[in-house]
């Protein structure tokens, strides 16, 4: 635990402090870093294609602007992320979170600063690998394969994965006769049925009924207690206090703050409450 | 201090990095399940979604033979020296092409059509352009054993030369998927080159020889250029098959060692030039 506390960055939380959630003390004792974030600075650079509407006036295709806009999207944010941790990502819209998420797997390139990872973290989605024409069961395998199991795994974890579902009486049909509750379960189903290393959920556990709604938290749990490390972006105060021992605040590309869930959240609460009553 | 120390401490990889050749190719083997799989399914899915499913892998050329054997044996009667056996040379040449524009176009759009799915999951990328050829190779097939039927019809029987065809689309194929491997990256970098794609395999198919003899036509042209004819790969593995299946076809052997200079030499180059930008795929420009 010393090697961290000559770290002068005023982010780095360090994680050995007294916490009530029974959850940590496994994660005290693997006291590991599996994600760096050093200083992350992320620019984009984008097209601003659209002319600026102007109800009657003319001009018209010739006179459309395309002017390049840099968005600074996050500026110097720095966090290491341990074994065993479930950290939630909170802050308003447009904030950074998801271009956070995005940088951590290498989507998006950093401008500045480095990122290091134990292994290639994982986004929980799976959709983009599935062919809404093939039944759900075939979805499964596709869905599986693309993660990186084999076929023999595939084979092995189906009918698990089709129970998780609770889909028993439609996995053979198209997966586009399926509403779209139904497909969501079916991909987090998918997602989920691997071990991750570091996992990182952005709003999916808010589909889905109450039972299934629980049944979700339990498997970002237990992906946890198999030491690994989960990211979870949500809206949802209830969620991150549900599932996650930690959280980080970004608020317009900067972290406000990083500690224990309940502490920030209750200190993001009282900003937004501020927020409001400056009628913001 | 140093947080990149405290990486290396514990084993930490940048993220973003690319993984180096041997790696690479580890990594492609150890996802051949996914790759095949893919092929498979998607193939299945696109022709189901028409009515007449699998018909159309063999209708498609059907249909585009029929209109070049009629502008060109037909209504230009005369105009261009024609070859004799006009019908099974077109056919053939029609037919053989398909499994190298379906190539050339899907390999173009094998990146940029599944941007969601490169930004979602880790794998290595050149999956997509593999899986797309190999979907092709699959439609292929039925063509082929269409292709073969019909140049009986004309006459063609079937001996000994046409175990040819197992080395000849073999080496088709190989030279197809560095094709679709330098496209695939290309349309990432240029985006519009999707755009431009069709008229350059249609600037193919009117130079390869698909409805004229590509030697005769050169020789009236200028013989000096009778190399070009020689190493012009579509057209080796054109006369090739006309070769096999025509009925007083003659296989040029030598063309083969063309083709395999030409199918290694574009695999090779088209797979390190894909591996060379790796991490560049599915990230925001």
């Amino acid at each position: 635990m010393n090697e961290h506390d000559d770290l002068s960055f005023g982010a780095i939380f360090n994680d050995t402090g007294s916490r009530s959630e029974p959850a940590n003390t496994a994660a005290a004792s693997t006291d590991e870093p599996v994600v760096i974030c050093d200083g992350v600075h992320v620019r984009y650079k984008t097209l601003a294609t659209g002319k600026k509407l102007k109800l009657g006036g003319g001009g018209g295709m010739l006179k459309r602007q395309r002017g390049i806009q840099e968005v600074h999207a996050l500026k110097g944010v720095s966090f290491v992320a341990h074994r065993n941790e479930s950290i939630g990502v909170i802050g308003t819209n447009g904030s950074g979170k998801s271009t956070l998420m995005r940088s951590i797997t290498g989507l998006t390139p950093t401008s500045e600063g480095a990122i290091y990872a134990k292994s290639r973290p994982n986004l929980l989605g799976v959709g983009a690998a599935l062919i809404p024409d093939l039944s759900g069961a075939r979805n499964i395998m596709i869905g599986s394969l693309a993660l990186g199991l084999t076929r023999s795994q595939v084979e092995e974890k189906f009918d698990d994965i089709v129970e998780f579902t609770g889909l028993e009486d439609f996995i053979d049909l198209p997966m586009r006769t399926y509403s779209s509750g139904m497909s969501q379960r079916l991909k987090f189903a998918i997602a989920t049925s691997v071990q991750h290393e570091i996992l990182i959920v952005d709003e999916a556990l808010n589909v889905g009924d109450k039972k299934f709604r629980d049944r979700s938290e339990g498997r970002i749990r237990s992906i946890r207690e198999n030491a690994g490390t989960v990211f979870l972006v949500s809206h949802s105060m209830r969620t991150i206090k549900d599932t996650c021992n930690r959280a980080l605040w970004i608020e317009k590309g900067e972290l406000r703050a990083d500690g224990p869930a309940l502490d920030v959240i209750r200190e993001y609460q009282a900003f937004n409450k501020e927020a409001k009553e400056r009628g913001e | 201090m140093d947080m990149a120390k405290l990486a290396a401490e514990h084993g930490l990889d940048r993220v973003g990095g690319r993984p180096s050749l041997p790696q690479y190719v580890k990594q492609l083997i150890s996802r051949s399940d996914f790759t095949y799989t893919l092929a498979k399914y998607r193939m299945q899915s696109e022709n189901e979604r028409n009515r007449l499913g699998m018909l159309w892998v063999l209708l498609r050329p059907s249909f585009s033979a029929l209109i070049y054997g009629t502008v060109f044996g037909v209504i230009m009667q005369g105009a261009t020296a024609r070859p004799p056996d006009f019908a099974p040379f077109v056919v053939i040449g029609v037919f053989v092409l398909e499994f190298f524009n379906t190539s050339m176009n899907g390999g173009a759009k094998s990146i940029i059509n599944n941007a969601s799915l490169v930004q979602s999951l880790p794998f290595p990328r050149i999956v997509l352009p593999i899986a797309i050829v190999f979907q092709n190779l699959l439609n292929f097939i039925p063509t082929f054993i269409f292709m073969a039927l019909l140049a009986m019809m004309w006459g063609g029987r079937p001996d000994w030369d046409w175990f040819l065809f197992i080395p000849l689309f073999f080496l088709f194929w190989v030279f197809n998927q560095g094709v679709a491997f330098i496209f695939a990256r290309v349309t990432v970098h240029f985006r519009d080159l999707s755009q431009v794609t069709p008229f350059i395999s249609r600037m193919i198919f009117y130079t390869s020889g698909v409805f004229f003899e590509l030697k005769t036509m050169v020789e009236k042209i200028n013989p000096d250029l009778q190399p070009f004819a020689d190493w012009q790969p579509i057209n080796n593995v054109l006369s090739i098959a006309r070769g096999i299946l025509m009925k007083d076809g003659v296989v040029p052997y030598d063309y083969f060692w063309h083709l395999a200079i030409w199918a290694f030499g574009i695999f090779i180059f088209g797979f390190i030039f894909f591996w060379q930008a790796e991490e560049r795929y599915g990230r925001d420009e």
